[in-house]
C-alpha cells in the first residue's frame, strides 16, 4: 500500500511539471491576442470557405471599410454557389484558363500557374468561384495588392466576371476536373510552385529528373534557382522547403495554417490555396511519406513492444514475489 | 606466485585466474542491500538501464550521423528516419531517454534528499552522483546540438554566450569554446566528439565511483536505520531471513528492481511509440538558420528550472543566481547540520523544506519555459528563483536547530 502511495505521490509530480512545460506552455507560448487582450481563438471550419475568418480579422483590425468590402465579396460568393451551374456551358469559360493554367512550366508574374487538373476534387467549391472573382480577395492576401501590384491571375476578373458564368467554370471543374487523385498529384498541384521538397526530390519546377551528365544536371539546377529567385522576388522570401513541415509543426497548426494562413501567421505572403477536407488530406498524407514515413510502422509495432513489457513484467512480479516470499 | 590446478570446470578455471568466485560473491550474492526498502531503491538500476540504452542506441546512430552542418539535419532526418532500417526507432528511443534519464535522475536526487542519504558517511555518493548530474546534463546539451535544427543552433548560441561573463564581455572566450564567430561547423564537430566520446567516458568513470562510493557505507533505508550489515548477513547467510535486515544485491534486490524496471519501460516505449514530442521539440525539425530566431528560444525540460534562475534577474546578477543554484547543490550534505538519518516525514521543519523545494523547482521549472513577456509568469518566476537561492541558508538553519531523534523513537 505505502508502495502505492509513494508512487502516486511521484507520478502526480511528474504529471504535473509534464503539463505545465508542455500542453500548458505550448499553449501560452503560441496563443494570439487581439488589441483588448483578448485571445483569438483560432479553429478550422472544416476546410469550407465562407469569409468568416477574413471578416473577423478585419473586424480585429477596426477597419471598417475592409468589413465593408470582405462582407460584400463573401456574401456574393455564398449567393454564385447557389446557382445552378452548367458544365457544358463552363467548358468554353475554362478553356480561357487554359491560356495560363496549362502545365507548361513557365513563371507568369511570380509562380507558375497550377495544374488544374484535380481542381474540382482538391479545392472546395466556394474557394473555386471565390479566386475567380478576385483571386487575392479569395487568398485573403488583398493587402499585398493594396497599392500598385496586381495579382499575377488578377485579369481573371475581367475575363469572367458574369456570375451564372463563374458557375458554369466551377461547375465544369467540380464534374471534369475531379475524379481520384494521388497524395503526390494534390500536393504538386496546391504547393509545387512555390515549396520544394528535397526529400522527395520536388523543385518548384516539379520533380528533378536524372541527369546523365553532370552539365545538364548542372544546367538544370541553375533553372531551379532561377525559378526559386522568381518565386523570392514575388513572394519577399523563398517560402520553406516542406521536408520535415509535418514535425515540425503540430496537427492543428497544419490544419488552421492552410485553412487560413492570416491567422495563424498575420501578415504572411502565403496565400490561401482553398484546399478542401480531402485535398488537405490527401497533402498531408504526401507530407507525412516525406517527413515521416515510419509513422505507420511505428504504430504498427508499438502495441508489440509494449506488449512485450507488460508480458514481461507480470513475469518479473511473479519472480519478485516468489524470491520475497520468505523475508517476511 | 599463485597456485594454479587442472581446472574440471570454466567456472573454476576462470575461479583461479580472476577470482569468479569471490568477485560474484563481493558483487553480487553477498552485497548487502537492506530490506526495508520501497520502488524508490530501483531508480538506481533504471538509471544505469537507462544509460545503457542510450549507449547502444547512440551507438546505432553514430553509424550513420554526419557530423557536418551541411550534412548533419538530412543525416538524421532523411537518412536515419527513413533509409536505415528502423533508424528512426533508434532515434526516438535515444531521444525519449535522453530526456527521461532526466526524470529518474530528479526522481532519484529527490529521494536521496527524503531519505537524508546524503549524510554521515554518504557524503560521497551524493558528490559523485553530483558529477554524474552535471556530466549528464554536458552529455544532453552536446547530444542537442547534433540533429542541427532551429533549436540546436539558438539554444547552442544561447548557451555559450553565457561564457560571455555578462558585463566581462569574454567574447574571446565564447568565441574560443565556439572554434567560430557563431555556432558552425567546427562548433558541431567539437561538441560530437564531446557527446560520443569525451563525455560518455566520464561518466562511464563517475558511475563506477558511485557505485564504489556506496559499498562501505552501503544503501540507505526507508527509516534511516543504523544497520550492523554484518551481523544482519550472518543472519541471512544463517537461513533466518525473517529475522535479518538486509538481502542480498542477487537475486533478491534485483529481482524487485527488474520488476520496476518493466513497468518503467512500458512507460517508456509508450513515450517512443506515441508521445515523443516533449522530448523531440517539433521546432528542432527546422533546419538550423543562423538569420531566422525563433520566436521562442527555451531549452529541454530538465534545464528549465535552471534556466529560470538566470533569467529573471539582470545579466550580471542572473549569471551569479545561476552560478550559485548550479554549484549550491554540491554542497547540500554539509549544509544540512542535522544529526539525523531519517526520512523527511519525521525530521520536523525539514519535511516542510524539502516540499517547498521541490514545488519551487517545478514553479521555476514551468517559469522557465512560459513567455516572460508576460509580467504574472515574470513575477512568479523572480520570487521562485528568489526562493531558490533562500532554500540554501534556509536548510542550515532549519537543520541546525533540528532535535536529534532518539534511537527506537
Amino acid at each position: 500500500m505505502r508502495e502505492l502511495k509513494i508512487f502516486a505521490i511521484v507520478a502526480f509530480f511528474s504529471f504535473l511539471t509534464y503539463y505545465l512545460v508542455e500542453p500548458y506552455a505550448h499553449h501560452e507560448m503560441h496563443k494570439k491576442m487581439d488589441a483588448n487582450g483578448v485571445e483569438i481563438k483560432i479553429e478550422s471550419h472544416g476546410f469550407t470557405y465562407d469569409g468568416t475568418d477574413d471578416i473577423a480579422e478585419a473586424e480585429r483590425a477596426g477597419d471598417a471599410a475592409r468589413v465593408a468590402v470582405k462582407k460584400a465579396f463573401w456574401t456574393d460568393v455564398v449567393e454564385v454557389s447557389k446557382l445552378k451551374g452548367d458544365a457544358t456551358a463552363g467548358e468554353a469559360g475554362f478553356g480561357m484558363c487554359l491560356g495560363c493554367h496549362n502545365g507548361a512550366n513557365m513563371n507568369m508574374g511570380g509562380v507558375i500557374p497550377p495544374n488544374l487538373d484535380h481542381a474540382g476534387a482538391i479545392y472546395d467549391k466556394n474557394y473555386l468561384i471565390a479566386v475567380i472573382k478576385d483571386p487575392a480577395m479569395a487568398s485573403n492576401v488583398d493587402h499585398k495588392y493594396a497599392d500598385t501590384m496586381m495579382h499575377p491571375m488578377g485579369s481573371i476578373k475581367a475575363m469572367l466576371s458574369d456570375n451564372q458564368q463563374i458557375a458554369d467554370v466551377v461547375a465544369y471543374m467540380l464534374e471534369h476536373k475531379a475524379g481520384e487523385v494521388t497524395p503526390k498529384e494534390a500536393f504538386t498541384e496546391a504547393c509545387v510552385r512555390c515549396h520544394a521538397v528535397r526529400y522527395t526530390k520536388t523543385t518548384q519546377l516539379g520533380d528533378t529528373p536524372k541527369f546523365k551528365h553532370k552539365k545538364d544536371e548542372l544546367a538544370y539546377e541553375i533553372k531551379v534557382i532561377e525559378e526559386q529567385d522568381m518565386v523570392k522576388a514575388y513572394m519577399g522570401n523563398l517560402p520553406p522547403d516542406l521536408s520535415m513541415m509535418i514535425r515540425a509543426r503540430g496537427e492543428h497548426f497544419m490544419e488552421t495554417f492552410i485553412e487560413n494562413p492570416q491567422g495563424q501567421l498575420p501578415g504572411t505572403s502565403m496565400p490561401r490555396v482553398g484546399l478542401n477536407h480531402e485535398g488537405y488530406e490527401k497533402v498531408k498524407e504526401y507530407l507525412t511519406e516525406a517527413g515521416d514515413p515510419s509513422k505507420k510502422a511505428r504504430e504498427e509495432l508499438g502495441p508489440w513492444v509494449i506488449g512485450f513489457f507488460v508480458l514481461f513484467s507480470i513475469l518479473a512480479f511473479l519472480w519478485k514475489k516468489s524470491m520475497w516470499r520468505d523475508l517476511h | 606466485m599463485a597456485h594454479f590446478e587442472k581446472a574440471n570446470s570454466l567456472n573454476e578455471w576462470l575461479d583461479q585466474r580472476i577470482a569468479l568466485n569471490t568477485l560474484k560473491k563481493v558483487l553480487n550474492t553477498e552485497y548487502w542491500i537492506p530490506k526495508d526498502i520501497n520502488f524508490l531503491w530501483a531508480m538506481g538500476m533504471i538509471l544505469a538501464a537507462t544509460f545503457g540504452i542510450l549507449v547502444v542506441s547512440g551507438i546505432f546512430l553514430l553509424m550513420y550521423y554526419k557530423p557536418d552542418t551541411n550534412l548533419a539535419f538530412d543525416s538524421v532526418n532523411y537518412t536515419i528516419m527513413s533509409e536505415v532500417g528502423y533508424g528512426w526507432l533508434w532515434r526516438h528511443i535515444h531521444g525519449i531517454g535522453a530526456s527521461i534519464v532526466f526524470l529518474i535522475i530528479y526522481i532519484h536526487m529527490f529521494v536521496g534528499i527524503y531519505y537524508g542519504s546524503y549524510k554521515r558517511g554518504r557524503e560521497l555518493i551524493w558528490l559523485s552522483g553530483m558529477g554524474l548530474f552535471v556530466a549528464f546534463s554536458a552529455e544532453a546539451f552536446s547530444g542537442y546540438m547534433l540533429p542541427w535544427g532551429q533549436m540546436s543552433y539558438w539554444a547552442g548560441m544561447v548557451i555559450t554566450n553565457l561564457f560571455s561573463g555578462g558585463s566581462l564581455e569574454a567574447y574571446g572566450l565564447v568565441e574560443w569554446i565556439r572554434g567560430d564567430y557563431v555556432p558552425g561547423d567546427a562548433y558541431l564537430t567539437r561538441f560530437f566528439m564531446l557527446h560520443v566520446f569525451l563525455i560518455p567516458l566520464v561518466i562511464i568513470g563517475l558511475i563506477v565511483l558511485h557505485f564504489g562510493t556506496l559499498r562501505i557505507p552501503h544503501v540507505n533505508n526507508q527509516e534511516g536505520a543504523d544497520i550492523d550489515f554484518e551481523e544482519a548477513a550472518e543472519l541471512y547467510k544463517a537461513g533466518k531471513k525473517k529475522e535479518s535486515k538486509v538481502i542480498p544485491f542477487s537475486p533478491v534486490f534485483l529481482s524487485k528492481d527488474i520488476f520496476v524496471m518493466g513497468v518503467y519501460f512500458i512507460l517508456f516505449f509508450y513515450l517512443v511509440f506515441y508521445n515523443f514530442n516533449f522530448a523531440m521539440d517539433p521546432v528542432n525539425f527546422d533546419p538550423a538558420d543562423g538569420l531566422k530566431t525563433p520566436a521562442h528560444i527555451y531549452p529541454e525540460w530538465y534545464f528549465l528550472w535552471s534556466y529560470e534562475i538566470l533569467r529573471p534577474f539582470s545579466k550580471d546578477v542572473g549569471l551569479i543566481a545561476f552560478g550559485i543554484a548550479q554549484a549550491a547543490l554540491f554542497f547540500l550534505p554539509f549544509i544540512d547540520r542535522s544529526p539525523n538519518v531519517a526520512p523527511a516525514h519525521k525530521r520536523g521543519l525539514f519535511q516542510v523544506w524539502f516540499w517547498v523545494l521541490l514545488i519551487d523547482m517545478i514553479v521555476l521549472t514551468a517559469m522557465g519555459k512560459l513567455p516572460p513577456t508576460d509580467p504574472t509568469f515574470a513575477f512568479i518566476g523572480l520570487v521562485s528563483a528568489v526562493l531558490f537561492l533562500l532554500m540554501g541558508p534556509a536548510l542550515f538553519i532549519i537543520t541546525m536547530f533540528e532535535k536529534k531523534i532518539e534511537k527506537g523513537a
